[in-house]
């Protein structure tokens, strides 16, 4: 064991850190761009240092390095530290993009992929419906070819920043004869046509984040297809994976809980900082025993996969481990601003109401709910530990609605 | 970057686990464990003859001179295979002369008890729940008059390492006059434990101050040796689910037991990470060692007592009997959450050495 990254890799962390300290934040003429050009402007710099967007060809706008899990893990460190922009977030380059890069054609990596990354084009998921969630392959948007083109016809359902999204890509039943699994196919459709209507869900949270999109001959040409006819199930299956990845680092969790540290020190709570309180302190010191414990399996899963090494039923925890530490942060944030829990979230600030604010808390209270149930439920996440992990038989009724 | 055993790490675990499997069927375990003594000689001959003895103990003075992890490591698979006997509170009290005794207390115990001729113990704990150093009472100096309890293997051991008032640690040997050793009836039948009573005994301090980290490398071996019980248990109800038929299918079919045995695994596999961690601290990152320390005994004694309880439910009737064997698990979890304080004890500290 050894927690120190060599000389090698020290090395590395220098050079990042000199990086960060010429560019970041702006200096001179660049000081004066707005806050977005400013980003944009680091992440070309940052890209061409090899620093982000690694895991894409430079051919797509990437700095195609090899795959490196410590540096990419030193570049997160010091990124953060530096509160620089690192790559462009959502569902486009988490989930998209890996799955194109995996099983796409040619043209639709140089027409997509680029853009996503520098994030010119935004997307949305358009995978659950009204009927299918936890059974997602239960879904009913029908897909069918006319001359050369896709026509659909269906609802889509809990579509996040649909109403912003340039494109979506869709899951739809294409083969209608064929068995559950097997008649689904995976398209790309733009959002921008008169076959489609979004319309926004208000949240719990008073924000309407997720959308209703209904598709009513919705169209795109015949080739706007990742993978073949009936092999849309496996190729969303790569995404999914990633999504998994992503809502479970820890990375996330310890930021959180550092939050919830600052809170308890700066709210009075009956009569005193929250902090001085025995029992939000036992709360506390708790939950960071399992915050901890998730940190440290992240260097173990780090240390496998650079090995090239299976990290074993570990690795299908994470997003269960994360929902759980979100849930009790927001708990004991909740409880440390007592009367303030009543207030409407929205009306004092919500959404974009400070991080660390008490409403940003009140947000988060409801916030990690959503979280526990987009990309797989935590029963779902149990049936993965359980099946998957400790290699318990399937769930009969799963089994016998696929046909097995 | 690299968080993981080495390879003689993970040999040394694989032989523990194979001698266990070979020296110490279920049945055998029993018989220890209901025995007068809770000892098995041949059993802790084998263990010494594999170095067990004296795994931190320097090289000069006959020991490996390995570091915490690897103690830890030891204690986790001892652990999963149920061992009995006095490998923990030896372990410390020749961690703890190691670290505190002047060289010519080295040279008198530690080669005697690397190889396992002498057995090591240690008495820290008194009357009240009082465990830490900083709480000791009893008073040091030439001789000692008092009692300490919860002593491990009091009835066997050859030398204690006993920690008075001020965090001094001082050792005293069996035949000293003055004292009275007496069997506790503890819980955890394969780790016994009993009270010293001391008249005017004899004792010698030991010069270094090391009270401290022997407390953190005692957190850490508990909450390895919980580790090693709570995946011990873990594992049975799997097996057991994937054995077990009701309503004509194995009852690992029923999601609600799925889902339980899903919430175990969760509880208790991160947790090998954290207590890794804790050990690693204790030798490499000074800043962090005890505070590292508490949170692995708080943690995992806490969680894998939990793990316990969901153990007996999984296994149902049969769970509940003397017969079955999570009984066995259920009480070394007993011991590992209550020795040394209760998890609440060790989170307040946790609080504090992080300064809230
Ligand atoms: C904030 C948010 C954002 C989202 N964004 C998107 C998006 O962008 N695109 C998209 O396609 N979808 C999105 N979703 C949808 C999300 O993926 C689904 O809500 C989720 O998969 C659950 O499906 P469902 O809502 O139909 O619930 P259901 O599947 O009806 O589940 C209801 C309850 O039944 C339980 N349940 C169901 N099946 C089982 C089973 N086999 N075993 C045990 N329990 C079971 C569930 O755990 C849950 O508690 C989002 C959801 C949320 C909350």
């Amino acid at each position: 064991m050894d927690l120190s990254y060599g000389e090698e890799y020290e090395q590395f962390r220098t050079e990042v850190r000199a990086f960060l300290k010429d560019v970041w934040p702006p200096k001179g003429d660049e000081a004066e761009l707005s806050k977005e050009d400013g980003a944009r402007r680091f992440r070309v710099r940052a890209t061409e240092k090899g620093y982000l967007s690694r895991g894409i060809p430079r051919k797509y706008g990437g700095s195609e390095q090899p795959s490196d899990e410590i540096r990419a893990n030193i570049i997160r460190e010091e990124f953060s530290r530096a509160h620089a922009p690192m790559d462009v977030k959502g569902i486009g380059t988490a989930m998209l993009v890996p799955t194109l890069l995996e099983k796409g054609e040619e043209w639709q990596k140089e027409k997509f992929v680029e853009k996503t990354v520098h994030g010119e084009l935004h997307w949305c998921q358009g995978y659950s419906e009204p009927g299918s969630g936890s059974d997602l392959a239960s879904l009913k948007t029908k897909g069918e070819l006319v001359g050369d083109e896709w026509v659909l016809n269906g609802q889509k359902i809990w579509t996040t920043n649909a109403h912003t999204a340039d494109w979506m890509f869709c899951l739809c039943r294409t083969e209608p004869g064929a068995s559950k699994h097997a008649g689904i196919s995976y398209l790309l459709v733009p959002m921008d046509q008169p076959g489609i209507e979004v319309r926004p869900l208000p949240q719990m949270t008073g924000g309407a984040d997720f959308n209703e999109v209904f598709l009513t001959d919705a169209r795109t040409p015949a080739d706007h297809i990742v993978g073949k006819r009936g092999e849309g199930w496996q190729v969303s299956r790569s995404t999914l994976k990633h999504e998994r990845n992503s809502i479970g680092s820890a990375a996330q969790s310890a930021l959180m809980f550092q939050g919830l540290v600052h809170l308890a020190k700066t709210t009075e709570y009956d009569g005193r900082p929250g902090i001085e309180d025995p029992v939000i302190r036992q709360r506390l010191a708790r939950l960071e025993g399992t915050l901890k414990a998730h940190e440290y399996s992240g260097l173990r899963q780090l240390t496998a996969n650079a090995k090239g090494e299976n990290p074993g039923i570990i690795q299908t925890m994470s997003k269960l481990i994360a929902t759980n530490i979100g849930s009790e942060v927001a708990k004991i944030a909740l409880d440390l601003i007592g009367d303030d829990g009543m207030m409407d979230p929205l009306e004092s600030g919500g959404m974009m109401a400070r991080p660390g604010s008490q409403s940003s808390w009140i947000n988060q209270y409801m916030f990690s709910l959503g979280i526990a149930v987009a990309g797989g439920t935590a029963n779902i996440q149990r049936n993965v530990i359980a099946e998957r992990g400790l290699g318990l038989p399937r769930d009969i009724y799963a089994e016998r609605s696929s046909g097995k | 970057m690299n968080f993981d055993l080495t390879e003689e790490q993970q040999l040394l675990q694989n032989a523990i686990a194979q001698l266990l499997q070979n020296e110490l069927p279920v049945t055998r375990l029993r018989e220890i464990f209901e025995s007068e003594t809770g000892h098995d000689e041949a059993l802790w001959k084998n263990l010494v003859e594999m170095g067990l003895g004296g795994l931190v103990i320097p090289e000069e003075y006959g020991g490996a001179g390995m570091e915490l992890l690897d103690l830890a490591l030891a204690s986790e698979t001892l652990s999963y295979g149920g061992a009995p006997g006095p490998f923990f509170g030896h372990s410390l009290a020749a961690l703890a002369v190691s670290l505190a005794g002047s060289d010519a207390q080295k040279q008198r115990w530690l080669p005697q008890l690397a190889t396992g001729d002498a057995i090591g113990s240690f008495a820290f704990a008194e009357a009240g729940s009082v465990w830490q150093p900083e709480d000791w009472v009893m008073a040091g100096g030439d001789t000692l008059t008092g009692t300490k309890l919860n002593v491990p293997y009091s009835e066997l051991a050859d030398v204690f390492v006993v920690g008075v008032a001020g965090g001094g640690l001082v050792l005293v040997e069996r035949e000293a006059s003055g004292l009275e050793s007496h069997p506790i009836d503890g819980v955890d039948r394969a780790r016994r434990i009993g009270a010293l009573i001391f008249e005017a005994t004899p004792c010698e301090s030991m010069p270094g101050a090391a009270a401290d980290r022997v407390r953190d490398a005692a957190l850490v071996l508990l909450a390895a040796d919980a580790f090693g019980a709570g995946t011990r248990l873990a594992d049975m109800c799997v097996e057991y689910a994937k054995t077990r038929e009701q309503f004509g299918v194995t009852i690992g079919h029923f999601q609600a037991l799925k889902h339980q045995l899903a919430n175990m695994a969760i509880d208790i596999e991160p947790s090998r990470a954290l207590y890794w961690y804790a050990a690693h601290a204790f030798d490499h990152i000074q800043g962090e060692s005890a505070r590292s320390a508490a949170i692995a005994k708080a943690h995992i004694t806490d969680n894998v007592m939990q793990i316990a309880r969901d153990s007996v439910e999984a296994h149902g009737g049969i769970g509940f009997t003397w017969e079955c064997d999570v009984q066995l698990w259920f009480k070394r979890a007993m011991f590992d959450r209550a020795f040394f304080g209760v998890p609440s004890l060790h989170r307040e500290r946790q609080a504090q050495l992080a300064g809230w």
